[in-house]
């Protein structure tokens, strides 16, 4: 089985947000709520760089081990995803995750968090494949159709890479080599260990 | 004739124009390789004038929770990545879930072989039947209005910390999660009424509690507990002032970290929240630990100790026994007014 990461190479990534826009029009993501962003360091000085980041579907995912009822699983895939009918919006996996990526529609007075919502792999959730209920809370199941991410797929500079982990470094790789740079694969010392 | 000619030119012109616009779609972009290839020559010579190599500057950066821009505007969207976070998970989920468990548990074993071993405290005098008054009615709405926000805080705040490990084999995954957000609301909802709650009662036993010889004597004779000795005490012995002053500092601290908590709305960063969380939980372990102590005395540890705070009367031979000083003081001041 394919191991799935992201991997998002900050030599070619231009800050064009486009992976942020696709995503959230593809998933009709909830309102205040973004699965991916992109962060630019040094901002406006020499030396800029970018970096779009989503939730990474880490090995051992943090989340899952705070998670007070116990919502989340791995797919065959490494993808982590999580049941939002159990989920009870407390918080938790955000104040574990290293990426930031749970986040949570607002649900009346002084903040209070809704259900948690995070970046999928385009992968669904735990709902019968394509049904409604599973686009409804969970947006598009590319993955079930044969499809990679949608973000890394119309990612311009083909910065943002995403599917099978081997494949993703040697391509990966192959760029560093080429180029003569330095192998930086952002995230992943934090994300994964397999 | 003419027509044609024109035709043909407009023909051409459009031909040259697409030959144009696709060059400019090859060439363009390869004017970026262009300029890096110039960059990358100035970068060079910079980076054999500095000393530090600056891709490590930049992932120190990004290791570091240094701030970014994000076009994507949020609470810190503009953080790559927030490192405390895998301290707060493991801290939560190992030492303060293990030793947690191990306090309440140990508090509640002790108790356990205290009663074995001791048994009730009885009365050494007969009840009198004459009774005086200990606790007003408006001190005692205070005590068991704060008491009982406790014990439903204690309940839903400990089911979110234990319950993967205990609820869930019992209740199923669906099952716990229909509580486990009704305990969420609960807590959350009851968490500010409880502090207000409790700040009232620090506030009106304050005068109360200061501590003195008299307690330390107290403790010296294990407040009576152990022995048949009744050392002295006013109205409130060392043992109830040390509650009280658990409630007004721990109590405190677990108040103010539950507020931080309980209001997302202002923005506070994940560091002050982990920190307040696990603040929040040690405080709330330990004072549960203390509350098992304390309930245990005032109820089958303690003969007439719960009919003062139920009916605010005590007998006269229990207030001589407990709280020799202030029975003493109530007596010769109802006597005075007489
Ligand atoms: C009797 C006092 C209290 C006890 C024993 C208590 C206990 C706990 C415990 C054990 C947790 C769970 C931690 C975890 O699952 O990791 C918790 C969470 C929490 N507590 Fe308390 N707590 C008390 C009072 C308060 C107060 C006074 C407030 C607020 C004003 C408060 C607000 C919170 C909040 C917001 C959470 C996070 C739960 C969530 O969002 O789902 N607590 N508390
Ligand atoms: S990036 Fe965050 S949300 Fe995603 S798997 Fe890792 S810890 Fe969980
Ligand atoms: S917010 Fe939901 S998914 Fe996240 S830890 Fe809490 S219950 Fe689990």
């Amino acid at each position: 089985m394919a191991r799935m990461k992201f991997l998002c190479d900050e030599e070619r990534c231009i800050e064009c947000n486009a992976c942020v826009t696709a995503c959230k029009n593809e998933h009709e993501v909830p309102w205040g709520v973004n699965r991916r962003r992109v962060v630019t360091m040094d901002d406006g000085l020499p030396g800029e760089k970018s970096i779009s980041v989503a939730c990474m579907h880490c090995t051992d995912a943090p989340c899952q081990a705070v998670c007070p009822v116990d919502c989340f699983y791995t797919t065959d895939d490494g993808v982590v995803l999580h049941d939002k009918d159990m989920c009870i919006g407390c918080g938790y996996c955000l104040y574990a995750c290293p990426f930031g990526a749970p986040q949570y529609p607002q649900e009346g007075a002084f903040g209070a968090r809704g259900k948690m919502d995070k970046c999928t792999f385009c992968a669904g959730g735990p709902e019968e494949d394509h049904s409604h209920e599973e686009l409804e809370k969970y947006g598009r199941n590319r993955l079930a159709e044969g499809k990679l991410p949608l973000c890394a797929e119309m990612c311009s500079t083909k910065s943002l890479l995403a599917g099978d982990g081997d494949i993703v470094s040697d391509i990966f790789r192959n760029r560093v080599i080429r180029r003569e740079g330095e192998a930086n694969t952002w995230g992943w010392n934090t994300a994964y260990k397999d | 004739m003419s027509t044609t000619s024109t035709l043909s030119r407009r023909k051409k012109m459009m031909a040259w124009t697409g030959v144009v616009m696709l060059m400019a779609i090859f060439l363009l972009p390869m004017t970026g390789y262009i300029s890096t290839g110039f960059v990358t020559v100035a970068e060079e010579q910079q980076v054999q004038e500095q000393q530090t190599n600056p891709r490590s500057d930049y992932w120190r950066l990004v290791r570091e929770n240094t701030k970014g821009y994000s076009a994507v505007k949020g609470r810190e969207t503009n953080e790559l990545i927030q490192a405390s976070g895998q301290n707060w998970r493991q801290l939560r989920n190992g030492p303060i879930a293990t030793y947690g468990s191990w306090l309440i548990g140990f508090t509640l074993a002790v108790l356990a072989v205290f009663y074995m071993w001791r048994g009730k405290v009885e009365l050494s005098h007969p009840r009198t039947g004459q009774t005086i008054e200990r606790w007003t009615l408006n001190e005692r709405r205070m005590h068991w209005l704060t008491a009982g926000l406790f014990v439903i805080l204690g309940i839903t705040g400990t089911s979110l910390f234990y319950g993967r490990l205990v609820l869930i084999p019992i209740f199923g995954h669906n099952g716990f999660s229909a509580y486990a957000e009704i305990a969420k609301w609960t807590h959350n909802i009851l968490g500010p009424a409880f502090v207000v709650a409790l700040f009232s009662m620090i506030v009106a036993w304050f005068k109360n509690n200061f501590l003195n010889k008299i307690d330390l004597e107290w403790f010296k004779a294990f407040g009576g507990m152990i022995g048949d000795k009744h050392p002295s005490a006013e109205k409130l012995n060392g043992g109830e002032k040390m509650w009280f002053w658990a409630l007004a500092t721990i109590g405190v601290a677990l108040c103010l970290t539950g507020l931080v908590l309980d209001f997302p709305n202002f923005d506070q960063e994940r560091e002050i929240i982990q920190v307040s969380h696990l603040i929040h939980v040690i405080t709330a372990l330990v004072l549960i630990a203390f509350a098992f102590g304390h309930i245990y005395i005032g109820t089958i540890g303690t003969e007439g100790a719960l009919e003062g705070m139920v009916t605010g009367q005590v007998d006269t031979a229990w207030a001589e026994q407990h709280h020799d000083l202030w029975a003493k003081s109530v007596i010769k001041k109802e006597s005075d007014s007489h």
